[in-house]
């Protein structure tokens, strides 16, 4: 099995491998097989195409966790230009699991937070697998409160599986953390566009996720719980995941449906490890698109949309 | 099996399967921490404390706010909000289902109860979770009731006291529930910065979006004893850290210890404490009401010369 492959892309895994060896036979022999390449690189595609045009809530779920999709740093360097990263909470420490700083789009200076995962082990480790601890989100506070300051937009990039579940967490209060910056980010006099690239994990991910905009990526998810917990607990069985998965109705497509999502951002074929900078167009796009249309408002009725939007969250039926 | 079981079977199995909480004829019940076996009436004029060991059973929320507002002028708020399920959610059962079970095992439509009423003589707004009801889990119901509590506390300018016990949010309404703890925070960011108090008082047991959002952002965060409170669970975190967790971990004295919580109230002293804080905090005497009337007379005597004489002073509306 390929590894760069997820289970349900083996088919497209056994082809590329078929063209390499191929490729490999061509170098060595005199022998023109380009065509046949050029026929089995299109049943690739072709192949691609079928399996993700109806991919599941599990599927997205596994592709929104691969290994090798972009993180906020690779959008961050992608996407804006002349970052200072900013550490610290000020109080006890520098949580590696959110990056944040102040940054320029097309020139113009933006404060840019997201939660952050690593690629090695040691990375990952470093990272703590993208779930930050109090002093991460106290982290973010701080910064959002600065951007406010400064008259600059926040943009959130969300990619976390929650906040940490540790001891060290709870005795630093993880609650009041996230609690606090839900308050703060529902009255923040700058605008504020989140946008889920990867895994939206409960309230780990909402703590840097209130805004005006919500943009999902295609294959990104965003859920109160992880579909392993959900199934643990409602199905008592953690391999109900897939099921948990459709009935939380946790990708983007499902959350647009149900009026959660304000952008959906097309990711290339195959999802956005594939062509990273293809992606990172399309993030770009839809953030300068979503600037324009908050910047346009003046602060009161931006923060009066804000609260609105978010007293209509499950408000019942007029 | 013992011959005794053989000659009464049934009385065998009764005390195996209820020996934790059993409740023999309705008019004795076991305390979950010392197993005395108490007499109803008994407990209830202790406020269901253990008079053994002063263990704080959990009330009901109707109980709850019984106990806690004054016996005249209480209003419901919002009573008739019904949950909905627009997930059409299923897992081993159909949500539906378990909300109309939920609704006929405990007699009320959803997890919070809130009402307005008096403490003291002092006008307040007070809610209370229904642990019963699933969990006092919270969904859109939850969430929009105690904005609602919150926007009439803000509007007639009275405190607001809420009395948690949550396991967190309702997974069967997924983001919707997610959102719920955005939507209770910015609630009461209004009355933050309108200097309305808000009181939280966490009761056994609140954890998880809940503890994450409404219960951790009182102006005072106040504890019953021995209570479990944090943001993961017990066995999340076990199972996360691989270590065993420190003896009292998560309790109401761990939290003051640390920082998260700014007292520890005994439930029978829970009315005069925070009746005690809320008229420091709004400025009332000691005891009583200040004179409501005469000021009342005062400016109505004002407004009745400012209408007879309109041009006396004009310009003077700033």
């Amino acid at each position: 099995m390929n590894p760069n492959y997820l289970d349900f892309e083996q088919p497209i895994a056994e082809l590329q491998a078929k063209i390499e060896e191929l490729r490999l036979v061509g170098n060595d022999s005199k022998i023109n097989i380009s065509d046949e390449i050029g026929k089995l690189e299109e049943k690739s595609k072709k192949l691609t195409e079928q399996i993700f045009r109806d991919l599941t809530a599990w599927q997205v779920s596994q592709l929104s966790r691969h290994p090798k999709r972009p993180y906020t740093l690779d959008y961050l360097s992608y996407i804006f230009t002349d970052f200072d990263e900013l550490h610290g909470d000020r109080h006890f420490a520098d949580d590696a699991a959110i990056v944040g700083g102040v940054a320029r789009l097309d020139d113009k200076p933006v404060m840019v937070i997201g939660h952050q995962k690593g690629r090695d082990v040691k990375e990952k480790v470093r990272r703590n697998f993208g779930m930050p601890r109090p002093e991460g989100y106290r982290k973010a506070c701080r910064l959002m409160e600065m951007a406010e300051r400064f008259h600059m937009p926040v943009l959130t990039f969300i990619d976390t599986p929650g906040a940490y579940p540790g001891i060290d967490a709870e005795e630093r209060g993880q609650s009041e953390a996230i609690a606090y910056n839900l308050a703060v980010m529902s009255r923040l006099k700058t605008p504020i566009i989140s946008t889920v690239v990867g895994e939206g994990g409960s309230g780990g991910a909402l703590a840097i996720g209130v805004c005006d905009e919500l943009q999902m990526l295609q294959y990104s998810t965003y859920s109160v719980i992880s579909p392993e917990g959900c199934a643990s607990i409602l199905w008592k069985s953690a391999e109900k995941a897939p099921e948990a998965a459709h009935a939380m109705g946790i990708t983007a497509e499902r959350l647009q449906e149900l009026g959660f999502v304000d952008t959906l951002i097309e990711e290339p074929l195959g999802g956005a490890h594939r062509h990273p900078l293809t992606t990172a167009d399309h993030v770009k796009e839809a953030l300068l698109a979503s600037l324009e249309r908050l910047q346009a408002m003046d602060t009161d009725a931006l923060l009066e949309r804000r609260y609105e939007r978010l007293m209509s969250y499950g408000a019942p039926a007029q | 099996m013992s011959w005794l079981d053989k000659i009464v079977p049934s009385m065998g199995r009764i005390q195996r399967t209820d020996r934790r909480t059993s409740v023999p004829d309705g008019l004795w019940r076991k305390c979950p921490k010392c197993e005395a076996v108490l007499y109803l009436p008994e407990l209830e004029k202790h406020h269901s404390v253990c008079p053994k060991c002063d263990h704080h059973l959990r009330l009901t929320a109707r109980k709850r706010l019984d106990w806690f507002l004054d016996a005249e002028g209480r209003e419901e708020v919002a009573g008739d909000l019904q949950p909905v399920d627009r997930l059409k959610f299923r897992d081993s059962k159909k949500y539906k289902d378990r909300l109309s079970a939920a609704q006929k095992d405990t007699d009320e439509n959803d997890a919070l109860i809130a009402m307005r009423g008096t403490l003291e003589g002092m006008p307040i707004v007070a809610v209370a979770f229904e642990f019963t009801f699933m969990g006092g889990s919270m969904g859109a119901v939850v969430g929009e009731k105690f904005v609602r509590a919150a926007s009439l506390a803000l509007e007639e300018g009275i405190p607001l006291v809420c009395f948690s016990a949550s396991g967190g949010a309702r997974m069967q309404e997924a983001l919707f529930s997610l959102m719920q703890m955005a939507k209770t925070s910015a609630a009461l960011e209004k009355l933050k910065q309108a200097g309305v108090p808000y009181i939280s008082v966490l009761t056994d047991p609140v954890y998880g979006g809940v503890s994450a959002s409404l219960a951790m952002l009182g102006d005072l965060n106040v504890a019953e004893p021995n209570a479990l409170i944090g943001f993961a669970g017990p066995r999340v975190i076990e199972q996360t850290v691989r270590e065993k967790l420190p003896e009292g971990f998560q309790r109401s004295e761990f939290l003051l210890e640390h920082g998260a919580v700014d007292m520890i109230v005994h439930r029978s002293e829970m009315r005069e404490r925070l009746g005690g804080v809320l008229r420091k905090l709004t400025g009332l005497p000691a005891t009583g009401l200040p004179d409501v009337e005469a000021p009342d007379l005062v400016d109505v005597a004002e407004q009745v010369s400012e209408n007879d004489e309109p041009l006396e002073e004009p310009g003077n509306d700033r």
